[in-house]
């Protein structure tokens, strides 16, 4: 009897603290039925590939309130890759200035969800992006 | 198989998957765990079970450095509850051990318990066979750590480090026939804590009258505080003395074969189980025999054997794998 479940890590690079969004998310994830991996503040997008890696988990969501979004976004989409680990489907949220969503896109980022996202927004995109 | 070869190899990516195929209950998840039996028994599976709070994680993080420092090869096992509700699950115990994440010699996984009570979940035995294959030395289990039901532990693990703190005194007193029974070393953390000397105390006092006569090990106790990284060193002295001493004493290949009759025993019990579900289609037909129960036209057991002796009737259930 399979029951697969699917797995996703709320991570925080940068060296912001702010954690109050990503703890809201990873709440509301594991009400919708998600297995929800959570690592706290202050990740190197080295340590949340490998934890995604470990975890063995089909998304990574991202949250950033500090502005470094543009580098560090694509840092773990690109660390991913290079560790043959591509499948792994990245995702962002927290404050990203309209104008950046393009280019976070263009370099792999699959989705970017700012303030006032709904949980479920966030949930039909997961769900039609693990095709369930 | 060749993911067999590629965990033999310690491929990440190929042990993470192996993880989530035995997690699943995948269909090849069981030629996936027998084509590994053969190559597992090497590891030492450290149990760590404690209530919530008492610093299991941040332990681990400690007793890992440890280990691999002495160039040991580290895999954990971190299972936190699945809601009954919903079946989603907050895994946050590997928080702690970051550190960690980016080190070779580390593997780290969040297991969630999926309804599975014991403190641990249904697929733990299996997962700890693709981290044993792979190469994993010093293999630890953390449990949920809601207390007395977590004796699972028991059957999985070689030793078990029961982790307590002071302001629990209490509940030393009402758990002596419960979770102080499945400790092999207990240990105090938060042991700046007031009241720790006092719960080392209460723990000599009932570990004293623990198996008269039977047991002869005799149950360390240390006292640590894992967040200053004080003990840690003593703690890793006490169960390398440990390991030896039930190595040497047959205890330790006592409870491996233990732990063989009980993996046996779930896995008869869970293809029987799911065997009578196809066959007879026990979960569709519940309802309606509670039904004839809730009207009192049937009685509990005589339903049931009659249920089974029409399985039995039958012959074979070749439907199931």
């Amino acid at each position: 009897m399979p029951s697969k479940k699917t797995r996703i890590l709320i991570a925080k690079p940068g060296l912001d603290g702010h954690d109050r969004g990503a703890k809201f998310i990873a709440r509301a994830l594991r009400d919708e039925g998600y297995e929800v991996i959570y690592t706290g503040i202050r990740q190197s997008p080295e340590a949340i590939v490998q934890t995604a890696i470990q975890e063995d988990v089909d998304f990574v969501g991202l949250s950033l309130l500090s502005g470094a979004h543009n580098e560090l976004f694509p840092r773990v989409v690109d660390l991913l890759k290079e560790n043959g680990a591509e499948d792994i489907k990245v995702i962002g949220g927290g404050i990203i200035p309209e104008e950046d969503i393009p280019l976070l896109k263009e370099k792999g980022v699959q989705a970017v969800f700012g303030p006032g996202t709904s949980t479920e927004q966030i949930v039909e995109f997961l769900e039609h992006e693990s095709g369930r | 198989m060749n993911l067999v070869d590629d965990i033999r190899r310690g491929d990440v990516r190929a042990i993470a998957r192996a993880i989530s195929l035995i997690e699943d209950f995948e269909p090849e998840a069981e030629l996936l765990a027998d084509s590994l039996f053969p190559h597992t028994g090497r590891a030492l599976i450290l149990g760590v079970t404690g209530s919530p709070g008492t610093g299991k994680s941040t332990l681990v993080d400690r007793l890992i450095t440890l280990e691999r420092r002495s160039g040991h090869k580290v895999a954990v096992i971190a299972i936190d509850p699945s809601s009954p509700f919903s079946g989603g699950a907050i895994l946050g115990d590997r928080l702690r051990m970051q550190e960690h994440a980016t080190d070779p010699g580390v593997f780290i996984r969040s297991m969630a318990s999926r309804g599975f009570l014991g403190g641990v979940a249904a697929a733990t035995g299996d997962v700890l066979k693709v981290l044993d294959a792979a190469g994993y030395d010093t293999i630890f289990i953390e449990t949920i750590g809601v207390g007395q039901t977590e004796i699972k532990i028991v059957e999985l693990s070689d030793i078990v480090l029961l982790v307590l703190m002071p302001g629990t005194g209490d509940e030393i007193q009402a758990m002596k026939a419960g979770v102080m029974e499945i400790g092999d070393i207990f240990i105090i953390n938060k042991k700046d804590m007031p009241g720790a000397d006092k719960l080392r105390m209460e723990v000599e006092y009932v570990l004293s009258f623990k198996n008269p006569g039977e047991d002869t090990v005799i149950n360390p106790i240390v006292m640590t505080s894992a967040t200053n990284g004080e003990g840690i060193g003593l703690l890793r002295e006490a169960i390398a003395a440990h390991r030896s001493e039930i190595a040497r004493s047959g205890k330790l290949e006592q409870k491996r074969r233990f732990r063989l009759e009980r993996e046996l025993m779930g896995v008869l019990s869970r293809k029987i189980h799911r065997l009578m579900d196809v066959r007879i289609e026990v979960s569709k037909q519940l309802p309606d025999w509670a039904d004839t129960l809730y009207r009192r036209k049937a009685c509990p057991y005589a339903l049931i054997n009659k249920q089974i002796q029409n399985f039995l009737k039958e012959g074979r259930g070749d439907r199931t794998n």
